[in-house]
């Protein structure tokens, strides 16, 4: 046996000269400890317009050689973004719709170009059926129905934001994965218009179905897993530590934003209190609202920042520690029931996937908080700047100094 | 940080002065302006000592005691060293200075000492007298109140002050034969007294009113810092906590490790940088805390202006009240009321040797009165041109301070800054290689 490389019965054996993308190469040294471990390649001959339909998802074949491990942006073809939030007010209810707008190169897209609007309710009904038709895959969280307390704050422009910005990236994480994404409920959900769409949905199992169901599926692939042990018991550690150190890191970060706004409490009256002394001095009246101008501008800068925190920070962190818990709630389960033996690799294979988007994801955001912060602090510094300035020029002017 | 002439050059020029340095030039300042004190000696407070003693009733006590040192001038720059003159002088030393200082110079800014107890403290400073941050605060405001005073035109001639710098033993027997502790007796009673003045002079009452405000923001001022402080505080520390669940998460990955754990590390000096930053923003703070004590010496001196005027306003009104009595007594009439006049009324009039003892008496009451207001006269006149010039020589200096306090107080912005963006742009780099 190849080292790292061995082929599944069921496919060509024209795999063993598929090229291994090398970004595996760390995985391979771990597969070379189990026999009957495959390597994934991409077999072109499968990915036909034919894969794309719901019949065709479940069917063990058509699965086993449709996973890419290198998503570079250039090979990416489908192009999601959701925004432009409207309010709609019906006799029974208001709620608000987001536009989601797709651009696609693939060709089982009848057009290149879909714009439809989408509600909240719509989106949980896609992960519901995602999640249906692949329990054992793992799916990126939705935000929360309600995150703040009271009707009246579902409307507030802040969560909004939030929340359109955390469905746009929920969209991403579908349009990115090799197996989501190629759903047909998927691109119902990105081209149907709303009647067409309303239709589908009280087709089939419905988003409705039990998570019974799901939660035995799920059940099944994992006890599949728990074949080989100490992968299982590696993974489920695995999950049990990230979603402490995922938690934690939300707690610290929510902290700082409380510590933070405290600090802008107090920092706010600070300009006004130099501001009312200038009024009580001659030669110092500049200089003291100098001051005060510059500490309001700096209260201004530190607004922002606790804002940055709260709106791009706080959510991805608060997402993955939703996924954890869902991992964490799959490791748990414990039902016998008999699964294809297929539903193993699937499992491992997204894990793997799953790993590196996390990684990507927290790498990305931490690096932007890391920017806004170096942001923050390069302004505070042009307004103190600004101040020595002009008392360097002041004190040039009243000709109290020679700076030659 | 060599000097280089105008202290402005130093503080604006250079954005990396730390404390230490701004209080250089503050002392430079008042070299330049220099007194002949000054201009001969060197003075520092150069250490501070726990000592334990009995006190006054006779119970062990620790106290803090401050050296003083003299230094000739001459010496410094020649390059030799000879040891310098030095004394051991505690708190409550001062304070004697200080109020002898009052008594005796009631019409000028004199120079506060630094607070007794630590005020406006944000939570992590002790409000203990004997914490060693407060000591060494203390300390650099007792040299700061020494060197004020020795670089006053009128205070740095002052004998008792100049036996202060150089006579340990004895100074207190000395200060008290001076007799101040009278004065300053009944001076204090004065003060305290509600009395109202029937001419208030304008610019004093301004000036009174001016301290009243300087007061009132500067404590306001204080207040919002220290809890500005305490807030910040807390946000730098809680990035600790970054620190350690990044190293602890850095353990269970793999690429990310490496990434991970040196992010944690700078995390842990970002939140370790907030000490330096506080105790920088503390020497800001006391340079506030001076002019707040400042603003009361103001007060202080506009009060004792009043209570003058009012001692000339009651001998004048005395002596008007004395000469209407004997315009009364010599033509007979009575105009004013009194019980004297009643009784006569009632009882007969009094003998021609009677009326005439008593014209005498009076024609002596209102000489001396006329001298008494002569000179209360003379004295609130003095008092006011020399309050006034000590007056404007404190606006001068307080603008002056102020500004420099201001500046510095920017350049501790700056410097945060810079920390900031120096430990994010570190992290951003760790977390690129997540």
């Amino acid at each position: 046996m190849m080292s790292g490389s061995v082929v599944d019965n069921t496919v060509s054996s024209g795999n063993s000269s598929a090229a291994i993308p090398t970004d595996i190469s760390g995985q391979i040294l771990d597969l070379d400890e189990d026999d009957d471990l495959e390597v994934f390649s991409k077999d072109t001959t499968l990915t036909d317009g034919s894969s794309f339909n719901a019949s065709m998802q479940t069917s063990p074949a058509s699965m086993i050689n449709q996973y890419k491990f290198e998503e570079d942006a250039d090979t990416k073809d489908i192009f999601v973004t959701v925004d432009n939030p409207e309010s709609h007010v019906t006799a029974i209810e208001t709620y608000i719709t987001y536009r989601v707008m797709t651009k696609t190169t693939r060709s089982e897209f009848d057009s290149s170009e879909f714009e439809v609007r989408r509600r909240y309710q719509d989106f949980l009904w896609l992960k519901g059926r995602l999640e249906e038709a692949h329990p054992t895959l793992i799916a990126h969280p939705l935000p929360e129905k309600f995150v703040v307390k009271g009707m009246v704050e579902r409307f507030n422009e802040d969560f909004i934001e939030t929340r359109r910005r955390a469905l746009h990236r929920f969209l991403n994480k579908i349009a990115e994965h090799p197996i989501f994404s190629s759903s047909e409920d998927f691109k119902i959900f990105l081209t149907a218009a709303s009647g067409e769409l309303t239709s589908h949905k009280k087709q089939g199992p419905g988003f409705l179905s039990r998570m019974g169901d799901t939660v035995k599926a799920v059940a099944a692939a994992v006890r599949g897993v728990r074949n080989r042990p100490q992968e299982f018991t590696e993974m489920q550690e695995y999950v049990e530590a990230f979603s402490q150190k995922i938690s934690s890191l939300d707690k610290v970060t929510q902290r700082i934003v409380r510590e933070q706004k405290e600090y802008l409490e107090e920092l706010k009256e600070c300009g006004p209190t130099y501001a009312l002394w200038s009024q009580s001095e001659e030669e110092l009246a500049e200089p003291l609202k100098n001051v005060a101008g510059c500490v309001d501008r700096c209260c201004k800068e530190t607004e922002e920042q606790v804002k940055n925190l709260s709106d791009h920070l706080i959510p991805v962190l608060h997402e993955y520690v939703l996924c954890a818990d869902t991992l964490k709630m799959r490791n748990d389960l414990d039902k016998a029931e008999d699964r294809l033996e297929w539903a193993n690799n699937a499992l491992k294979s997204d894990w793997t996937r799953w790993q590196k988007v996390m990684r990507t994801d927290l790498r990305s955001a931490f690096v932007d908080t890391a920017e806004r912060n170096v942001s923050y602090y390069e302004k505070c510094l042009a307004v103190w700047e600004s101040f020595l300035h002009s008392q360097r020029t002041d004190a040039e002017g009243n000709g109290k100094v020679d700076f030659s | 940080m060599a000097d280089s002439g105008s202290e402005d050059i130093a503080v604006i020029g250079n954005t990396d002065l730390t404390p230490s340095e701004s209080e250089n030039n503050l002392k430079n300042t008042m070299v330049e302006k220099g007194t002949s004190l000054l201009k001969k000696m060197e003075i520092s407070v150069a250490e501070a000592e726990k000592r334990t003693g009995k006190n006054a009733v006779n119970m062990q006590e620790t106290y803090t005691v401050y050296l003083i040192e003299m230094r000739p001038v001459d010496a410094a720059s020649e390059g030799t060293n000879p040891v310098p003159d030095s004394l051991w002088r505690r708190y409550s030393e001062f304070e004697l200075l200080r109020n002898y200082l009052l008594v005796t110079y009631p019409f000028l800014v004199v120079p506060p000492l630094p607070e007794k107890r630590a005020e406006f403290v944000w939570h992590k400073l002790s409000a203990d007298n004997m914490d060693p941050d407060f000591v060494e605060r203390r300390r650099v405001g007792l040299e700061n109140f020494l060197l004020r005073v020795a670089s006053h035109p009128d205070l740095s001639t002052d004998k008792i002050f100049y036996s202060f710098l150089t006579e340990e033993n004895g100074w207190k027997e000395t200060v008290f034969e001076t007799g101040f502790q009278a004065k300053a007796d009944s001076r204090l009673k004065a003060l305290n007294a509600t009395f109202r003045v029937k001419n208030p002079d304008k610019r004093f009452a301004e000036m009174k009113h001016y301290g009243d405000e300087l007061q009132s923001v500067i404590s306001q001022l204080l207040r919002v810092r220290a809890r500005a402080a305490d807030r910040l505080y807390g946000v730098y520390k809680v990035h600790g906590n970054y620190g350690r669940v990044f190293s602890e998460w850095s353990a269970i990955e793999k690429e990310m490790g490496d990434g991970l754990q040196s992010a944690g590390h700078h995390m842990d000096a970002y939140a370790a940088s907030v000490d330096d930053i506080l105790e920088e923003e503390e020497h800001y703070a006391d340079q506030m805390k001076e002019y707040l004590f400042y603003a009361d010496a103001l007060r202080a001196v506009c009060r004792k202006h009043e209570l003058t005027q009012y001692e000339l306003e009651m001998a004048a009104q005395d002596l008007t009240s004395k000469k209407q009595q004997r315009e009364e007594l010599a033509t007979g009439t009575i105009r004013t009321f009194s019980l004297k006049g009643v009784t006569s009324k009632l009882f007969g009039q009094e003998t021609p040797e009677q009326r005439e003892a008593k014209l005498k008496m009076l024609e002596t009451q209102i000489e001396e009165g006329e001298e008494l207001v002569k000179e209360r006269n003379a004295e609130c006149e003095e008092f006011v041109k020399s309050a006034w010039v000590d007056i404007e020589r404190f606006k001068e200096q307080k603008d002056h301070d102020l500004r420099e306090a201001l500046i510095s107080y920017a350049i501790m912005q700056i410097s945060m800054c810079k920390k900031g963006i120096q430990v994010w742009n570190n992290a951003k780099e760790c977390f690129s290689k997540m």
